[in-house]
């Protein structure tokens, strides 16, 4: 039984989350004075993994210095960024294990608690088959602990279902990548962005999610380049666009097959290119000729001669990059609207080159690595098909089990979910995974958690998702470990450790090691160090897809990072793919793929007539775990609002600042709103980083795209009203939470 | 470090205060940040613009302090107000055409940017030019920044005053001065 051990005040209260305005001793105290030294790593957030140094003192992060030389950013960092160490020496850390007892969580050992998780996992393992038990991973572990998660299910638990958070983030990129090109990465180094002359943005808010490429952005418009925006609203980098198309929530395929359309019937394709390099160009060029510009606008709102000219600029140019994000990923047809971005850039040739290319922005840390090496339920290291007999016999060599051992591919992170719902899977081991407050329609979720006979968790704050464990095991902050991730370029880059974890937590790896050990399996998990894992991964993924054989940790600190493939100590890693139209498919070519339009899996009617977007604000990450505890960045944007443009916000008698309610099939939530003209009038959009009353999750669907399983949080029905009243907890809230270290 | 100049252009402000955040770390004045950023007009635009002490070469605010609280040192930067000498008047906060001087009143002194003078000592950029991820804070060369669609300009019209400053502040190409008065546009014959 997973149910909250204690009311949820009591755990706020003892757990947070508190927030942190001030480094170790306040600002006025010893926190002020210098630093022992500065450690060069990264960021602990997002898929830019921008370096930064760290002052420590004392075991302490006490505060930062920008890394100039580190080319990616040059020191350039945004809000959390230069937050992020008030992560470190927070009064929630979880400083040792907690076991649930009678009248809540009690601190328990180390051996009682590693105990118990392994007994319990193990039990169900053996009285309902290996598959009951299932593993959550996350895109901010480094590739060393996804790694040895890939092994620790596979291997001590012997189940086939792992599966991590990155399924809500780039998974229907890399799917519709794979299936066009082979492989699995962006294809251009950022450095290419500024030497585009023509640049396609697509659901990408730049400026909040990835701002440090708004420079890359900047610095093309500099150089003569010209900025297309689709998106249903404006974002910050739409000030500066040349061509603004506010596509419809949905319906980017439409656009995108539009461009197409145009492109082909105005004879702007490279044919040259299409032959020598590609396959299935015929059926694509035809699937288009429905889409004409005046259809197209029909159904995406955009008008046709925007839709034109979009399509002219991108053709014509001699380079032209587009770059795509959860906008149109985050659909029930993500894959989809990636293909089609793959198809523009196919038929235009503008792929393979310097300044010209599709890529995907990668959201989380290690969003690029956490997902090549083993902790995403159908690959193996080295972005190797776990259906694949070579990559099993391979693995399995490494690994030292045999081929058939290892499990067959599992089950994505909803379906995980939805399997626990129907008690199919009944023991949970998660780390690095908030799904009570990130995966769609909470409600459900809950009552799975509630469903689980047992759910062992790893982290380092109790999370919302861990309030409802029934062992959580103190783990390690990105800053209190070693290993290497790798970034949305395709860099793989060192984070070095700066402090130890504090009281009695311990490094993930060890833990992940010390319950491969309890399972019986003792020699597999024998590790001395990150850098031991690393060596073991350099040869599980040789000859693989993103092939690591040939990086050192020496290596990525004398380059500043490598880009794989990197299949030799002397390789200098690959920057840039498709170089010569050459692709990873075997016959060297890459493939057109036809793409289908269909509805959104929660469609518009009268009853819910209002498109609900979700996405993210530049002060908050993701579920928040780590953001909701950093008092600076929960001041600059302190709850969820609710955006409405003043057309419609007229509709319903809304002003700024009114509470609105809004419903959609799964239920309704009280927020405040925000009237702004840079929303369509028939959209509304709520950022995602909250919980309980406040997580938009309460609304959204489990509506899934058929191929990358990734849910449609872009896209939901809903309808809006004035609230009656403000929410419970509108006026709880206005009460300052307990402040810490304020000097 | 020689020869770089600060430039603003808000044109790239993003909005995401990332200058604000790192300008609280600095050491001088911890936890507390001597720059801001501000919505134009939210309800109509995402428009933003970040707000730094321009540096006058005159500064408008040591003229109007009646405790010669506010110096500029030789490479003109102007400095935040001497504590000893700052009476809290509030002269400097509503005399600076910039709106950059704050008071405050918890401490009965006026701070502003200082333009991390204790970096920028050594050759150090200013934090809040250094992290700023869309560099419309910028501490560059002139050469660097000439690689820019906009252009510097540091000559401001008031009215009936005129003020020459160190930061420069980047504005379309055919624009040398910046006009900001109604004053500024009107013809008078001179008698």
């Amino acid at each position: 039984m997973a149910k909250l051990p204690q009311p949820i005040d009591q755990l706020e209260h003892q757990f947070g989350p508190h927030l942190a305005y001030a480094p170790p001793g306040g600002w006025q105290e010893s926190g002020t004075g210098p630093a022992d030294r500065l450690v060069k790593t990264h960021c602990c957030f997002c898929g830019q993994q921008c370096g930064i140094k760290l002052k420590v003192r004392d075991n302490r992060v006490i505060g930062f210095e920008p890394w100039e030389e580190f080319p990616f950013n040059r020191g350039m960092l945004c809000p959390k960024g230069v937050r992020r160490y008030l992560q470190g020496n927070h009064p929630d850390r979880l400083l040792h294990p907690l076991v649930r007892g009678e009248g809540g969580f009690r601190a328990a050992s180390w051996d009682e608690a590693l105990d118990l998780v392994a007994r319990r996992l193990g039990e169900i393992g053996e009285r309902h088959g290996r598959d009951a038990v299932a593993v959550y991973g996350g895109a901010s572990l480094t590739i060393e602990k996804a790694y040895l998660l890939g092994k620790f299910a596979r291997v001590a638990l012997r189940t086939r279902h792992i599966d991590y958070n990155g399924r809500l983030c780039m998974v229907s990129a890399g799917t519709a990548y794979k299936l066009a090109f082979g492989v699995d990465r962006c294809p251009n180094p950022w450095s290419d962005i500024p030497k585009a002359q023509v640049l396609l943005v697509l659901g990408a808010n730049i400026a909040e999610c990835a701002p440090i490429t708004t420079d890359y952005v900047w610095r093309c418009r500099d150089a003569g380049g010209k900025l297309i925006v689709a998106d249903p609203r404006m974002t910050p980098i739409t000030r500066n666009a040349d061509l603004y198309l506010p596509v419809r929530p949905g319906t980017d395929l439409a656009l995108l097959m539009g461009m197409l359309h145009v492109v082909l019937r105005d004879g702007l394709e490279r044919r040259d290119f299409i032959e020598r390099h590609t396959t299935g160009f015929d059926d694509v060029a035809a699937s288009v000729k429905a889409f004409d510009p005046r259809r197209a606008a029909a159904m995406t709102g955009v008008p046709p001669e925007a839709i034109e000219k979009a399509a002219h600029w991108f053709a014509k140019a001699e380079r032209a990059i587009a770059l795509h994000a959860r906008g149109i990923e985050h659909q029930s047809k993500g894959v989809e609207n990636c293909l089609a971005v793959i198809n523009l850039a196919l038929a235009t040739g503008q792929i393979g080159r310097e300044g010209a290319g599709c890529n995907m922005i990668t959201g989380q840390g290690n969003g690029q690595g956490g997902r090549e090496h083993g902790q995403k339920c159908d690959q193996l290291p080295g972005q190797r098909s776990i259906e694949d007999p070579a990559a099993r016999r391979h693995v399995a060599a490494v690994w030292g089990v045999e081929p058939d051992e290892i499990p067959r591919a599992g089950l994505s992170a909803v379906e995980i979910m939805n399997a626990i719902h129907r008690g199919e899977i009944k023991g949970l081991l998660s780390i690095c995974f908030n799904p009570l407050v990130s995966l769609p329609e909470t409600a459900f979720v809950r009552e799975a958690l509630e469903r689980l006979e047992f759910f062992g968790v790893i982290d380092f704050f109790l999370s919302e998702t861990a309030q409802h464990a029934d062992v959580v095991l103190a783990g390690s902050l990105q800053e209190e470990d070693e290993g290497i991730v790798t970034t949305a370029e395709g860099r793989a880059v060192h984070i070095r450790k700066a402090v130890e974890p504090p009281g009695e937590a311990r490094v993930d790896w060890q833990i992940i090691c010390d319950l491969g050990r309890r399972l019986g399996q003792e020699q597999k998990f024998s590790y001395t160090s990150p850098r031991d894992i690393f060596e073991e991964l350099r040869r599980a993924t040789t000859g693989g897809v993103a092939d690591y054989a040939g990086m050192t940790y020496e290596k990525i600190d004398r380059e500043m990072g490598v880009f794989w493939p990197c299949p030799t100590e002397d390789h200098p890693g690959t920057p840039r793919l498709f170089e010569g139209g050459r692709f990873f498919h075997a016959d060297g070519k890459a493939r057109f793929i036809v793409t289908e339009y269909r509805e959104s899996g929660d469609p518009l009617d009268q009853q819910f007539p209002v498109f609900l977007t979700t996405g993210r604000v530049v002060s908050q990450y993701l579920s928040g775990t780590q953001t909701r505890r950093i008092g600076p960045l929960v001041d600059q944007y302190p709850e969820p609002r609710i955006e409405i443009h003043p057309l419609l916000a007229a509709e319903h008698g809304i002003a700024d600042g009114d509470w609105v309610t809004i419903a959609t099939r799964r239920g309704e939530l009280t927020l405040q709103a925000m009237v702004v003209k840079t929303i369509r009038p028939d959209t509304v959009f709520v950022p995602y980083h909250w919980a309980g009353e406040k997580s938009i999750n309460r609304l959204t669907h489990r509506t899934l795209d058929p191929r990358s399983k990734i849910p449609e949080f872009k896209v939901s029905a809903c309808r809006i009203r004035r609230a009656d009243h403000p929410p419970a907890w509108a006026n709880a809230s206005r009460v300052r939470l307990p402040v810490v270290g304020a000097g | 470090m020689f020869g770089r100049e600060f430039y603003i252009d808000p044109s790239r402000c993003i909005g995401c205060k990332a200058c604000e955040n790192a300008c609280a770390e600095c050491g001088t004045h911890r936890g507390a940040s001597m720059i801001h950023v501000d919505y134009l007009d939210r309800p109509a635009s995402i428009a933003t613009v970040p707000t730094v002490c321009m540096h006058c070469e005159d500064p408008t605010c040591a003229e109007v302090c009646p405790a010669d609280a506010i110096k500029q040192t030789e490479d003109g930067v102007v400095h935040t107000s001497l504590k000893p000498r700052c009476i809290a008047c509030s002269n400097c906060v509503l005399a600076c055409p910039f709106g950059v001087p704050k008071m405050m009143t918890r401490i009965e002194q006026m701070m502003k940017c200082d333009m991390c003078f204790d970096r920028t000592s050594e050759g150090k950029k200013p934090m809040c030019a250094t992290v700023c991820p869309s560099q419309a804070l910028a501490f560059v060369t002139p050469e660097e920044i000439g690689h820019r669609r906009e252009q510097p300009v540091n000559i401001f019209h008031f009215g009936n005053q005129t003020v020459t400053t160190k930061v420069f502040m980047m504005t379309p190409p055919e624009v040398d001065v910046i006009d900001v008065d109604v004053v500024d546009f009107m013809w008078e014959e001179v008698s």
